[in-house]
This record gives C-alpha cells, sequence and structure tokens, in this order.
C-alpha cells in the first residue's frame, strides 16, 4: 500500500487543517490500494497519494487531473461503489472518503494508462465543433444503430448505470421558513444571524460539511478570532438557535415558482454503503424570502494545452493545502491574471513546496500579497504567459514567453519544469440560482464578471450577498450578509435591528486583469496546442471561433454546437471563457453576447433522491375489491385497469388463459357465471335539478325515465367525441345513479363537477362518488334467475316483476342489495350491489348456493370476448378519443327531442358528419383458426407498395367458444356500407389475412337470451 | 412549483391543484344557431398573451371547488384569484376588458 507521500509534515501543517492525521482510512481507486486520513475528500486524497491523473477527456481522451476543489470541478469523475450501489458520475472533489471507499475513475477503455480512444485526438481535425451534426445527419440512416450508437456510446459515457433496484432509501421532506439562507460561508452566516436575531424563522443550506466557506481554506481573522473559528462558533450559535434550521452536506439545486428552493440532503454517504438511515434527503422549502450566498467560482485562463493533470486551480491549490494538509505538487509555476493566486504560493511555500515562478499577465502587479511572495524570493515574471505544456499524465514543463501588447502570437522564450500549475483567472459569482429566479445579469467590467443586477431583480423574494454578488472584500461580505438577512426578516414582517459587523483581517481583493485567450505560437486550431475552454465538454477556443464563423452568433448557438456549458458541470468554470471568446470573435462586447440560461439542478442528483419513497410497491396506489382475497385464493391471475387489480382469469388444473377464458364463456353462456364488478365507477347525482342536468351531459333524455328504471346512456365532449358510457338509474323522483367505466370514474366525477359549478352552478344537485360504497356482482347465464331466487327469497326476480333495464331493492343473503336487470354479456343478467364491507360475504353466500348451478367466476378477458360476442364497445378500446357515436352506430342514443345536449352540436360540424368516416363494424376472418392481433391495419389492396391505404384498424380481437371462431371489432372507413366485402389485414411477419366485413353483433341479434 | 390561494382554502401547493385553460369563455345558449366557424371559435380558439391572463383553476385534492385566477405568463406568477360568483378583481377586470378590445 503506497502511502500519503505528498502530506504535508505536520510541523508544517496549516492552522486550518481540518483532518484527523490519527485515523487513517483505506480506499481503492482504479483497482490501486490507497490512504487517505478522516476528514479527506475523495480528490485530497488521491492527491495526498500524488494521484493526479483520474480521467479521460470526452472527446480527444486525453489524461485528465483534478481541477478544482468542490462543485466546479469539470474532470474528476468517478464512479463510486459497486453493483447495484455503484454511482456513476460523481466528482472527486464532493466524495467524502470513507473505509474501504472503492472508486473507479470513468470514460476509460480499456484502462486509465492505457485508453484506446485516444486515438480520438490524431482524428481530432475531424472531431470539430458540430462534429456530431455534420456527421451523423448525412451519414446513411442504417449506419445508425449499427455503427454511430455503438460508438457514440462507448465513447461518450460518464460511468455506467447500475444494473439493478438501488438498495438504499431515500425521502422527501417538506418545510417552510421565513428567510431561506443559501450557502454558509461569511455572508451566508452573517445574513442568518441577523435574521435570527429578529425572531424570523430561518434556514441555512450549505453543501460543504462544514460551515465557513472560503474561510475554511483562507487564513483570515474575524472578530479578534481566527475566521474558521468565527466561522464554527456563528454556525454553532445558530444551530443551538430554536427557530433554526442549519443544514450541511445540503446543496441548493434549483429555484422555482413562488419561493419554491429543492435541495438535497446527503445525510449518510460520507458514512459509506449500508449505513442506517436515508441514503438522501430532498428538500422542498417554501421560502419567505431567499437571501442567496452562493459564493464564487475561479476561472482557469485558457492557454495551449491547459488540460493537463497538474493543471489546477489556484484557489483550490490553496484549499488542498490549507484545509487538507496536502501539497498538491512540489515544484509549482502559477500563472495569473490577479492578486488571489499570490496567497496560494504562500500557502505552497508555508507547507514545503517550492514556487518556481509566478508568471502574471499583469505588466506591473502590486500590492501586500506580490510583495509577500516576492519577499520569499520567488521569481515573479509580469507580463509573461505560458505558449504551451508538456507532460504524459502530468503536467512536466511549461513554455512561456512575454505577452505581446496585442497579444499576437509568441514563440516560447524559454521553459520551466515543475509538477504543477496553479491558474487563476478571476472569479465569477455562482448566480446560477437567482437566474433560475428570473433574476437578471450585469457586466461588471471593473471584476470582469457578471453579478446580480440589482435594476432588473428576480421575479422570487431573492437577494444576494457577498461573492455571489460580486463583493470579494471579507469585511464587506460579512456586512453585506448582516445587511440582506436583516433586511429579509424585515420583508418577512420582523424587526431587525441593524448591527455593526465584525472586525475582520484580510488581504486586499484587487479585481483581475481580464485575459480570455493566452496566446501561444500560432493562433488557436492552427497549431498542434489545443485550448480548452470547457474541460468537461472537450470544447476548445478553436470550436468556438468556428461556431462564430459558421454563423453561431448567438450563445445558446454557439452553446449546443460546441457543447460548452453542456453536461454536469453546466459552465461552472469555462462559461465567462466561453462567452467573452465568443464576444471576441463577434467583435461585441461582452454583455451585449450575454450568457446561456442557467437551468436546475444546480449539480446532478441521484434518480432515487428524486423518486423519494415513492417506488416499488409505494410507487402508486393499488386499489382492491372486498373480494379481493376470494380471487387470490382462486388463483386468480390479475390485470391492472385503472388504479384497480381486477380478476382477469382464473385458471384451474394447470389451464391457459385461452382454455380458463373458454371456460368461463361457456359457463356464462351455458350456465351461470359470476364477475366481480365493484370497480365501475358509482355516481350519485340528488336534488331537484338532477334530471334537468344529467338531461344536459348525456345524449339521452333521463327526465322522462321512470323511477326504477334505467337506460344506457352516452356522455360526450364538447368536441363530439365519445367520453364514456355507462347505465344511468332512476333511484328516486330527485335521485340518480350513475356507472362510468372503471378507469373513466375519476374524469366523469371531475367532468360532472366542472359543468356543475362553472356552467350551471344555478342547477340545485350534489354529486357524490360511491364507487367504492358498493361492491357488485354481475350473476350471468341461463340460470342466473334460479342462483338468485335461492339467495333472495323474499324478492321477485321473474321477467314480469323485473324486467330488463329495472332496478329494485330487496335482501340478498341477508344483505341489503339493490338488483339491477342490466347484461353486458348478452345473457339473462343481474348486477348485485351490496355495501362494500359486506362484498365478501355476498361472494361467500353465491358460491354456497351456486355449485349445484355450476357457477364460476369469470374474470375480464372473458367479459371482453363474451360483450365483443354482443358487439358491444369498451371506451378506450374501440374508441380512442376521435369516436363519436355516430362512428359506433350508436345514433338511437341520442335523444332527438330533447333540448342541447354536450357535445350535440358538435355532431353536426362538417367533419363528424362525413359519410366516409369510420364505422364499426365486425369482421370474420377467412381461416376461422386465425385471431387478429388488436391494432392491425386493415387495406383494401394488400399488394399496394407502401406507404399503403389504410382504411381501418382492428380493435378488439377474439377467440369465441362460443361460435368455435374467431370473431373481431374493427373501424372502417364505410363499414356499414361494405357489409360483405373483404378487407386485408397485412401482418409483421409478411403474412396477409383476410377477413369479411359483417355486423357487429356476432350472437344471438334478437336479444333473445337476456330474459333466461 | 406555483403556490396558489384557494379562494375557500388559503396558499396550497400547484400539485393540489387542476388547471382549466381560459376562465369566462360564455357557452353559447344555442349553439344550433351558431354556423361551423363560430362554435368552433368557442370550441378550439382561445387567447395566448404574453402577460397577465384570467384563467380557471380547481382545487382538485382540496375542496375540488373551482375557481378563477389572474396569472402572469410570462413570469408563471399568480396575481389573484377569485370564486366564480365573485366580482372579479381589478387586476382581472382590465385582463378581460383587453380581451374584448381585443376580439
Ligand atoms: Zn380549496
Amino acid at each position: 500500500m503506497s502511502t500519503d507521500l505528498f502530506r504535508i509534515p505536520p510541523e508544517l501543517a496549516s492552522p486550518l487543517e481540518d483532518i484527523d492525521r490519527a485515523h487513517p482510512v483505506a480506499f481503492r481507486f482504479d483497482g490501486k490500494r490507497l490512504r487517505g486520513r478522516a476528514g479527506d475528500t475523495l480528490a485530497s486524497a488521491l492527491l495526498a497519494n500524488g494521484v493526479h491523473l483520474v480521467g479521460r477527456g470526452i472527446k480527444y481522451h486525453r489524461p485528465r487531473g483534478i481541477v478544482a476543489a468542490g462543485a466546479e470541478e469539470p474532470n474528476a469523475l468517478v464512479q463510486v461503489g459497486q453493483g447495484t450501489r455503484g454511482e456513476p458520475n460523481l466528482k472527486a472533489t464532493q466524495v467524502a472518503l470513507f473505509d474501504n471507499l472503492s472508486a473507479a475513475p470513468v470514460n476509460v477503455w480499456p484502462s486509465l494508462k492505457f485508453d484506446a480512444l485516444a486515438a480520438n485526438e490524431l482524428l481530432s481535425p475531424l472531431m470539430v465543433a458540430g462534429f456530431y451534426y455534420k456527421t451523423f445527419k448525412e451519414g446513411p440512416a442504417s449506419w445508425w444503430d449499427r455503427v454511430y450508437e455503438p460508438l457514440i456510446r462507448r465513447a461518450a459515457g460518464w460511468g455506467k448505470a447500475p444494473p439493478g433496484p438501488d438498495p438504499d432509501t431515500y425521502e422527501h421532506t417538506h418545510a417552510h421558513c421565513d428567510v431561506l439562507v443559501i450557502g454558509a460561508g461569511p455572508a451566508g452566516l452573517s445574513a442568518a444571524k441577523a435574521a435570527a436575531e429578529s425572531g424570523a424563522r430561518v434556514m441555512v443550506l450549505e453543501d460543504d460539511a462544514r460551515p465557513g466557506g472560503h474561510l475554511l481554506a483562507r487564513p483570515r481573522r474575524v472578530d479578534g478570532r481566527p475566521g474558521h473559528q468565527w466561522a464554527a462558533e456563528t454556525a454553532a450559535a445558530l444551530a443551538a438557535h430554536p427557530e433554526v434550521r442549519l443544514l450541511t452536506r445540503t446543496t441548493a439545486l434549483g429555484v422555482y415558482a413562488t419561493a419554491h428552493v429543492t435541495a438535497v440532503e446527503r445525510l449518510t454517504d460520507h458514512l459509506g454503503p449500508g449505513a442506517p438511515g436515508p441514503r438522501q434527503r430532498l428538500w422542498h422549502i417554501r421560502a419567505g424570502r431567499i437571501v442567496l450566498a452562493s459564493g464564487a467560482h475561479e476561472r482557469p485562463l485558457v492557454f495551449a494545452d491547459n488540460d493537463r493533470p497538474g493543471i489546477m486551480l489556484a484557489g483550490a491549490v490553496g484549499t488542498y493545502v490549507h484545509r487538507y494538509g496536502v501539497l498538491p505538487g512540489r515544484r509549482a509555476v502559477i500563472l495569473t491574471n490577479n492578486d488571489s493566486a499570490y496567497e496560494t504560493a504562500l500557502a505552497l511555500l508555508d507547507g514545503g513546496g517550492s514556487v518556481v515562478a509566478v508568471l502574471d499577465t499583469r505588466r506591473e502587479p502590486s500590492g501586500p500579497l506580490v510583495e509577500a511572495v516576492r519577499a520569499r524570493g520567488v521569481p515573479i515574471r509580469a507580463g509573461y504567459g505560458i505558449t504551451g505544456t508538456t507532460g504524459r499524465g502530468r503536467v512536466k514543463r511549461v513554455w512561456i514567453s512575454p505577452l505581446a501588447e496585442d497579444l499576437s502570437p509568441r514563440i516560447a522564450e524559454t521553459t520551466l519544469d515543475c509538477d504543477l500549475v496553479a491558474v487563476s483567472g478571476g472569479f465569477s459569482p455562482v448566480v446560477h440560482l437567482w437566474s433560475q429566479g428570473q433574476g437578471k445579469l450585469a457586466w461588471d467590467d471593473r471584476q470582469a464578471c457578471f453579478v446580480p443586477d440589482p435594476a432588473r431583480p428576480a421575479v422570487e423574494p431573492i437577494s444576494v450577498a457577498g461573492a455571489a454578488n460580486g463583493c470579494f472584500e471579507l469585511a464587506e461580505i460579512l456586512a453585506q450578509g448582516a445587511n440582506a438577512g436583516a433586511e429579509a426578516a424585515r420583508a418577512a414582517g420582523f424587526t431587525a435591528k441593524a448591527t455593526t459587523p465584525p472586525g475582520v483581517e484580510a488581504p486586499p481583493a484587487t479585481p483581475p486583469a481580464p485575459i480570455w485567450l493566452v496566446p501561444s505560437d500560432k493562433p488557436p486550431g492552427e497549431g498542434v496546442g489545443k485550448h480548452f475552454v470547457d474541460l468537461q465538454n472537450d470544447t476548445t477556443a478553436a470550436d468556438i471561433a468556428l461556431a462564430a464563423r459558421e454563423g453561431m452568433t448567438s450563445v445558446e448557438l454557439m452553446k449546443r454546437y460546441t457543447l460548452a456549458g453542456f453536461g454536469t458541470d453546466q459552465g461552472k468554470t469555462g462559461n465567462i471563457n466561453a462567452l467573452a471568446i465568443l464576444a471576441h470573435e463577434l467583435g461585441k462586447p461582452i454583455p451585449e453576447v450575454g450568457t446561456t440560461t442557467f437551468r436546475p439542478p444546480y449539480t446532478p442528483l441521484t434518480f432515487g433522491a428524486m423518486a423519494g419513497r415513492q417506488v416499488g410497491a409505494l410507487f402508486a396506489p393499488e386499489r382492491v375489491t372486498p373480494m379481493h382475497d376470494r380471487h387470490r385464493a382462486r388463483g386468480a391471475v390479475f390485470e391492472d385497469v385503472g388504479p384497480w387489480k381486477r380478476a382477469r382469469y382464473y385458471p384451474e388444473g394447470g389451464e391457459d388463459m385461452d382454455a380458463a377464458v373458454a371456460r368461463e364463456c361457456r359457463a356464462a353462456r351455458q350456465a351461470v357465471a359470476v364477475l366481480d364488478a365493484s370497480t365501475l365507477g358509482k355516481i350519485e347525482v340528488e336534488g331537484p335539478d338532477a334530471a334537468a342536468f344529467l338531461d344536459r351531459v348525456y345524449t339521452n333524455t333521463l327526465s322522462t325515465l321512470g323511477v326504477g328504471r334505467i337506460r344506457y346512456g352516452l356522455m360526450l365532449n364538447d368536441d363530439g367525441r365519445l367520453m364514456d358510457d355507462g347505465t344511468v338509474t332512476r333511484l328516486g323522483e330527485d335521485r340518480y345513479l350513475l356507472t362510468t367505466t372503471t378507469g373513466g370514474a375519476a374524469t366523469v366525477m371531475d367532468w360532472l363537477e366542472e359543468l356543475h359549478q362553472t356552467e350551471w352552478p344555478e342547477l340545485d344537485l350534489h354529486l357524490t362518488s360511491v364507487t367504492d360504497r358498493w361492491a357488485v356482482a354481475q350473476v350471468a347465464g341461463p340460470k342466473a334467475r334460479d342462483l338468485l331466487a335461492e339467495l333472495a327469497p323474499d324478492m321477485d326476480l321473474s321477467a314480469q316483476a323485473l324486467p330488463f333495464m329495472r332496478f329494485v331493492e330487496g335482501t340478498v343473503a341477508g344483505l341489503p342489495a339493490r338488483v339491477f336487470r342490466i347484461s353486458f354479456t348478452g345473457e339473462l343478467s343481474f348486477e348485485v350491489a351490496v355495501p362494500w364491507s359486506v362484498g365478501g360475504a355476498l361472494w361467500d353466500a353465491l358460491f354456497k348456493a351456486g355449485g349445484k348451478h355450476g357457477l364460476t367466476p369469470f374474470g375480464t378477458e372473458a367479459m371482453h370476448v363474451l360483450r365483443a360476442e354482443k358487439g358491444f364497445i369498451i371506451v378506450g378500446q374501440e374508441t380512442d378519443g376521435s369516436v363519436t357515436p355516430l362512428d359506433l352506430g350508436l345514433d338511437w342514443a341520442l335523444g332527438k327531442k330533447k333540448g342541447d345536449y354536450i357535445g350535440r352540436r358538435s355532431l353536426a360540424r362538417a367533419d363528424l358528419a362525413r359519410d366516409d368516416r369510420k364505422h364499426l363494424v365486425g369482421l370474420l376472418t377467412e381461416d376461422p383458426g386465425e385471431v387478429l392481433e388488436e391494432g392491425a391495419q386493415l387495406v383494401d389492396d394488400p399488394d399496394q407498395a407502401p406507404p399503403m391505404t389504410m382504411v381501418g384498424h382492428v380493435t378488439s380481437s377474439y377467440m369465441s367458444p362460443t361460435l368455435e371462431r374467431s370473431i373481431a371489432l374493427a373501424l372502417v372507413a364505410r363499414g356499414r356500407q361494405r357489409m360483405g366485402q373483404t378487407v386485408h389485414a397485412p401482418l409483421a411477419d409478411g403474412r396477409v389475412v383476410k377477413a369479411t366485413i359483417v355486423d357487429p353483433v356476432f350472437y344471438d341479434k334478437e336479444g333473445k337470451r337476456r330474459d333466461g | 412549483m406555483l403556490r396558489i390561494s384557494c379562494p375557500w382554502c388559503g396558499p396550497r401547493d400547484e400539485t393540489e391543484f387542476g388547471y382549466g385553460g381560459q376562465a369566462h369563455l360564455k357557452r353559447p345558449d344555442n349553439p344550433e344557431a351558431l354556423d361551423d366557424a363560430a362554435w368552433a371559435e368557442f370550441l378550439f380558439l382561445r387567447d395566448n398573451p404574453e402577460g397577465p391572463f384570467v384563467e380557471r383553476w380547481v382545487h382538485s385534492h382540496g375542496c375540488r371547488r373551482w375557481f378563477n385566477a389572474v396569472r402572469d405568463t410570462k413570469t408563471d406568477r399568480v396575481i389573484a384569484t377569485y370564486r366564480p360568483d365573485e366580482t372579479p378583481p381589478e387586476a382581472a377586470k382590465m385582463v378581460l376588458k383587453g380581451q374584448e378590445g381585443g376580439r
């Protein structure tokens, strides 16, 4: 096992160091066993072991290393864990180290050291911006599946999806607060303190494991104490405050309408797999006001071959030295356009490293930090840039040159040997959430960055403080934070006092001197060097220039053409450089080019966190009938109908579905069978205006329906299409019971309520869903009456006393029951409804008495066959949202003498009255054993060359046990005028099935059987 | 996710509500008297302004009542909500006036 050779010796450690040296942590990276310390991130532990090479670029597969120390890391993407706990696409800078952590690089094939696809770099002249569009759009279509897609998938992956269900649990939590502070750096802590002192309910979200922001990684003094100590004390006081909730390891992901903020809290990721409790928690927070204190990201400088491992952001280098006690390199070259990188030089020197030189693109750098570095004997080369780098797998030499006044290309003057290049190009405020809240940005020319524009505030109640607001002086950051916190509390209705911000000791924050492209010997794209702008997407300055030349003059077009700002990175480090280079190419000032849209989430999150507890059995509620246990006991096979579990068939003795369905159908036709029809939607309409209301929403006249009578009714949409069908029973003068399809119950209820409330509120009635008040057994078959008579000795169920489409109340099997003479099978049939709670008792009683009558349970599949034999439609099967009652031959159900009803006017529209519309017909295949596929398209001429003229399609198709042959229902153009004619169904397997158009009623056309 | 104030229940998350399109459309008294174009106008054509829009919502997972709202389609912010039987608030009146003028 190699040890952490690049750990700074304890005697040189920074007072800010936040690792536990006494607690070694073993881990694996790329199969190698390594050791870090408690408190490390995966990135700091790798650097402590001298590992810089952690991945490969997405396009050219060049070696890549760790660049940053936080969420802005573009390169160091790793796969952590294995099997179903394997998680791709994590940033090594954000992975907390734990014992036995196992991580692997992504986007390397076959291995990190030898990447077969690095040959892409040799092809790089072909892989310019827009490569994907240009090549794949024009190649032969057949190449896509076989060549392009496998190639791209292998080449472009950022890790592997886990192979099975996630074994961890996740949860969602909703919270409300008066003031939400995002970021617990000096600005955020100061804001939270001020808001909390007013008594407001405050939430603080911090991405890091510790509050403190840059105070954790830079030596500062606040209020007479070391800055990190001030942060710890302030955070502890906040956490102890009863009205404050301070969440660490929690990343704000997005700002949505009405101050809705989502955030993910990583509860156990730092403990390793299998830790108790949920792994992550997704927060939904409603805030009164939001204070955004999200800080700033350092920008790299763009120079030739600036992507080698060992080339890092200067601020990140400082963080690794101070906080993690790691020397990312022993011989550093620093390239900067501002003073902040000089602090990194001092940190490296204090940690025992050496600084070969500071190359400053400015002509005359000055100030306390510059002088401090100079005083340590470090050569400072003013007005210099890097023109190129070498080193396989790790930078080992840089070419340097003085910059020309006009920044024209320069031949290198000399070289410097090094193992680390620390780069600073200035800072970009993290404005993602401000922009998501619809705040606009203004270009700050002095600081060379986009800042929230106070003149164009966010639609959401967001204020911004600290570095996120373009404020980099510590004293001012604390003051801004306190102000923003107090103001937010006031806006939320609390009284907040003005406070005096604590005194600080910090070096002055001077603005950078922008330089967007450090020149090399040739302009970008002309030499061999590549000037990377977006490391994650392998976008170079040459790509952006090409995009501009090819007309991608808007920033959004450039983004899509070059991919700059895409992916998990979302342009955190590269965005401003890309915009500035585009602006330069277009000869426009940066603010005129503008920025791309910042979209949530700010950082990627797992699907597990998004799903929360809504997985497996909790994904969607399941509804079951009171007879469900009985069906299960009989071995029923269930199907999902809407939210319901319905028994589809009841196989006996190893029957397959066809055999079971055939047996169930025969029972219904020859003896007696029973269907659990409890799931049918049921709605009671009650009130003096119930009849008038139903006349307006059904096509039929229901006001004339006698009490105790039943009518089949159709409900249309306003545009005349069939929406639902069912029966309407008049229970009393002012009281109706409607049934709906199982899947349509909620839609119909919604629709009726909407019409009543918004169109005819003057109608006096109530709508009540009673679907799960009544359990229903549909008893069908020639012996149905005999069976029921036994169970209901007090009821007269004769055809004279209870004719077809009549209803009666009574007692069945000792249970209060409603009995309806309705038939969906064509047989003598009674629907017996009893209170839901005694549905099981009814079912048991039926079977207790039913044995001698041959009572057989039948499922939805047999029900479908039986109704198809009768030509009865099922809404959603024979209809698809374009079908009218006229198409279905249901003209008889349209009230001719009544007033207006929903859909009536539309039925007269020219298109719906066309005589060449598709009609519902029956089909009989030439071969009686051939069961057509439902959905099969029908044509007149099977020999026509594609695209063929389609005249209709099969809507239902079964083997009919009653007719002992196949039957089908279909919608066929002019079908009713084409009885006896032939249509053809060309099948996917190449066969063509011939069928004759017939009447859709296949069985008992006279309807004799329904009376028994 | 919007936060919408149901006139009966108070502010609730958008997930509790259903959307119902443009508000204050008048169902024709006698559709049979309309020609196809006029009927299609009622059936299919809706205003689509950038800015305040008066629309219908229903508190599906709450009181199940319909109400009206003025929402700015540009910022996606609800400016006001009111019951169907209430006199529309000023914000709604201004939009409704503009819509009539635009027709
Ligand atoms: Zn409500």
